[in-house]
C-alpha cells in the first residue's frame, strides 16, 4: 500500500510547507489525499502508511482521523452524498430533500445503495445557508435544490459511474 | 446605497485573476505599507479604524495585534482563519470564491505589521474548491513579486500557504484551530497564554477572521480616522452580513454599520422581505450561537429604540431583551416556523460539534438534543423545559472554550422568548 509518484509528490510538496521538525502539520492534508488515493476510506493500513510518510506513532494518525467528520472510517459508495440538515437548510425544505433521496435509493441515512454507488449522509451546516437546501458530492456544491436537481445529479452520477473525492473533483473541474 | 469596501469590484469579469484584480487597484495597500510604512505604523493605523475581529467576538483587531510577543527570538505567524462553520455564516466563502487576491493582499500587509515571514490560511476542508482558488491566486501573487523573498525590492519577505481542516466546528476556536494546523485533535487550549505568546509551534501568533484581515485592505489604503467615520460609535466600518432563511433575496450584502434592522430585512436593497407575503417570526442575527429573538425585539429595543446593525444595539438590554451581532450570520423565520424543531437542530448541531474535552459541555449537549428531540416529537414532559433551561445554565461558563456558551445561550433565550411553544409541544405525562 503506498501512494502513486502523481501522490507522492504531493505530498511531499505538501510536507515542505511547514517548517523543520513539525511535518505532522501536514497530517490532515495528507489524509485527504490518501482518502482519494485509496477507495474514499481510511483503513488501519492507510493510516499506518501515512504515520510512516510524517514519521509519526499510528495512534497519532488515529486519534486525529476519528475526530474529523470528513475523514470516513469504513468503506463508502463510490459517491457520498452529504445532505445538510442545520437550521437554515432545514427552513428551506432539507428534509423533503433528505427523504426523497432515501426513497430513490430505498437507503437510510449512513447506508449504501445495493450497487455501491452512492452512500447518504447528513452533515452540519456547509456555509450554503443562502442557497439552502444544498448537499455535497466531492468537493462540489449542489445548491437551491428541488427534488427535480436531486433526480438530475443522481442520473448524472450514475452515468459517469466514478468515485468523487474531494480532490479528484478538483482535478477534473 | 451604503459605502462598499470589501465588495466594491465583486461583480467586475475575472475580479478573481490578479491583472483584474491589480488594474483595480488591487495591491495598493501592500505597496503603500511595504514602501512608505513601518509594521508598528500599519499596527497603529488598524487601531485608530475601531475595526473589531469579524469573525464573531468582536475583539479589536489593533489591540489583538499590539499583544503579540516582539521579544520572543521565536519566527512569528500570522494565521488567517478560514474555517467558517458557525450555522447561517457564509460571508467568508463569498469573498474568498469571488475575491481571493483581497485576502492575500491584507494577508500580506498584515503579516508585514506583525512580521511574520510564514503565513497560513486555515479553511474548513468542505470548502476544499476553493482551496484551488486561493492556491491558484497565491501562485499568480508570487510570480508577480508580491509573495516570496524581497516583496516588490523591500527586505520583506513572505510565504502564504492554504492548509485544510477536515470537518470539525470547533477549529473555528483559536487554539482549536492552532491544535489542528498542528496535526492534532481540534481540542482548544488552555488560557493563558494565549496565542500572541505562545501559539502556533510554541512560537507568537495572530489568528484573525477572512473578513478582519480583507478589512485591513481599506483601512491601509483609506486611513484609519477616515474608516472610523463609517459606522456608528464603535461600531466602524462595513459588515459582511449573511442572510438567510425565510428571505426574498438571501444573500451575502455589506451594510454600513449602523443600518436599521428594519431596513436590512424589508428593503428592497438587502434582504427584500419575508418569502411568501408571510409575517416574520424571529430572527437569529449573528449565527447560531447568539439569541433568538421574537419580532417585537428584533425591530426595536425593549426602550422601544429602532435596533440598529451594531455591536452595542443588538446587544442591547443584555440577554433579558438583546442579542449579539457575533458572525452577521442573519437568519429569518417567518409565522410558520417551528421554534422547537429550530431549536432541536441547532442542539444537534453543538452535540455533534462538541469535541468532548469537558464534561459540562459533552455530557450537557448531548441531553439538551435528547431532550429537545423528546420535545419535538411530542414525547415530551413540562418539566422538560426546566431541565433543558437547568443544563444550559450549568454549561455556560463551565468549559475551556466557548462552544459551551454557544450552545447554552440559543436554548436559554428560546424558551425565554417563546415559552409557550415548548410548553405546547410537552404533553402533561408521558404517553404509554
Amino acid at each position: 500500500m503506498v501512494f502513486s509518484p502523481e501522490a507522492l509528490a504531493r505530498a511531499n510538496k505538501i510536507i515542505a510547507r511547514y517548517p523543520q521538525g513539525k511535518q505532522k502539520s501536514a497530517l490532515l492534508p495528507l489524509l485527504h489525499l490518501a482518502q482519494s488515493e485509496f477507495e474514499g476510506w481510511l483503513s488501519p493500513e492507510v493510516m499506518d502508511y501515512v504515520a510512516s510518510l510524517l514519521s509519526i506513532k499510528p495512534i497519532e494518525v488515529y486519534e486525529v482521523a476519528t475526530f474529523y467528520s470528513m475523514y470516513n472510517m469504513k468503506p463508502v459508495g463510490k459517491c457520498l452524498l452529504e445532505v445538510c440538515q442545520t437550521s437554515s437548510c432545514w427552513l428551506r425544505g432539507s428534509e423533503e430533500i433528505l427523504e426523497h433521496i432515501k426513497n430513490k435509493l430505498n437507503i437510510e441515512v449512513g447506508e449504501t445503495s445495493a450497487d455501491g454507488m452512492f452512500t447518504l449522509k447528513t452533515v452540519e451546516c456547509l456555509g450554503s445557508c443562502g442557497t439552502a437546501p444544498m448537499l455535497q458530492c466531492g468537493a462540489d456544491f449542489h445548491e437551491n435544490l428541488t427534488v427535480e436537481k436531486v433526480d438530475e445529479l443522481i442520473e448524472k452520477l450514475k452515468k459517469k459511474n466514478e468515485r468523487s473525492t474531494y480532490l479528484k473533483s478538483l482535478v477534473n473541474s | 446605497m451604503g459605502k462598499k469596501l470589501l465588495l466594491e469590484h465583486i461583480n467586475e469579469p475575472g475580479i478573481e485573476t490578479f491583472d483584474v484584480y491589480r488594474k483595480k487597484g488591487g495591491y495598493a495597500s501592500v505597496e503603500k505599507a511595504l514602501k512608505t510604512m513601518t509594521p508598528d505604523a500599519v499596527t497603529e493605523e488598524v487601531k485608530r479604524s475601531g475595526l473589531r475581529g469579524r469573525g464573531g467576538a468582536g475583539f479589536p483587531s489593533g489591540m489583538k495585534w499590539s499583544f503579540i510577543d516582539k521579544k520572543s527570538d521565536k519566527p512569528r505567524y500570522l494565521v488567517c482563519n478560514a474555517d467558517e462553520s458557525e450555522p447561517g455564516t457564509f460571508k467568508d466563502r463569498y469573498l474568498m470564491e469571488r475575491l481571493p487576491h483581497l485576502l492575500i493582499e491584507g494577508m500580506i500587509t498584515s503579516s508585514f505589521a506583525l512580521g511574520a515571514k510564514t503565513s497560513y490560511i486555515y479553511i474548513r476542508g468542505e470548502y476544499m474548491y476553493i482551496v484551488r482558488i486561493l492556491e491558484r491566486a497565491i501562485d499568480e501573487a508570487y510570480a508577480n513579486g508580491f509573495l516570496g523573498k524581497n516583496i516588490l525590492g523591500t527586505d520583506y519577505s513572505l510565504d502564504l500557504y492554504v492548509h485544510p481542516g477536515a470537518g470539525a466546528y470547533i477549529c473555528g476556536e483559536e487554539t482549536a484551530l492552532l491544535e489542528s494546523l498542528e496535526g492534532k485533535r481540534g481540542n482548544p487550549r488552555l488560557k493563558p497564554p494565549f496565542p500572541a505568546i505562545a501559539g502556533l509551534y510554541a512560537s507568537p501568533t495572530v489568528v484573525n477572521n477572512v473578513e478582519t484581515i480583507a478589512a485591513v485592505v481599506p483601512i491601509i489604503n483609506m486611513s484609519g480616522d477616515e474608516y472610523a467615520k463609517i459606522g456608528v460609535g464603535k461600531s466602524t466600518g462595513t459588515k459582511l452580513i449573511s442572510a438567510s432563511g425565510h428571505i426574498n433575496k438571501p444573500g451575502v450584502y455589506e451594510i454600513e454599520l449602523g443600518l436599521p434592522v428594519e431596513e436590512f430585512i424589508f428593503s428592497e436593497e438587502y434582504c427584500g422581505g419575508v418569502w411568501k407575503d408571510r409575517r416574520l417570526k424571529a430572527v437569529v442575527a449573528g449565527g447560531s450561537s447568539v439569541p433568538i429573538l421574537p419580532t417585537e425585539l428584533i425591530l426595536t429595543t425593549a426602550k422601544g429604540e429602532p435596533r440598529l446593525m451594531t455591536y452595542e444595539s443588538l446587544s442591547d438590554g443584555g440577554f433579558a431583551t438583546g442579542t449579539m451581532l457575533g458572525s452577521g450570520g442573519f437568519i429569518v423565520m417567518d409565522e410558520t416556523t417551528d421554534i422547537v424543531k429550530n431549536l432541536y437542530t441547532f442542539a444537534r448541531f453543538y452535540h455533534h460539534e462538541s469535541c468532548g474535552q469537558c464534561s459540562p459541555c459533552r455530557e450537557g449537549t448531548g441531553w439538551m438534543e435528547k431532550i429537545l428531540h423528546r420535545l419535538h416529537h411530542g414525547h415530551g414532559k413540562k418539566e422538560d423545559i426546566d431541565v433543558l433551561v437547568d443544563v444550559a445554565k450549568k454549561i455556560e461558563g463551565n468549559t475551556i472554550c466557548p462552544l459551551g456558551d454557544a450552545a447554552a445561550w440559543p436554548v436559554a433565550s428560546a424558551v425565554r422568548h417563546f415559552r409557550k411553544e415548548f410548553e405546547a409541544a410537552a404533553v402533561e405525562e408521558l404517553l404509554v
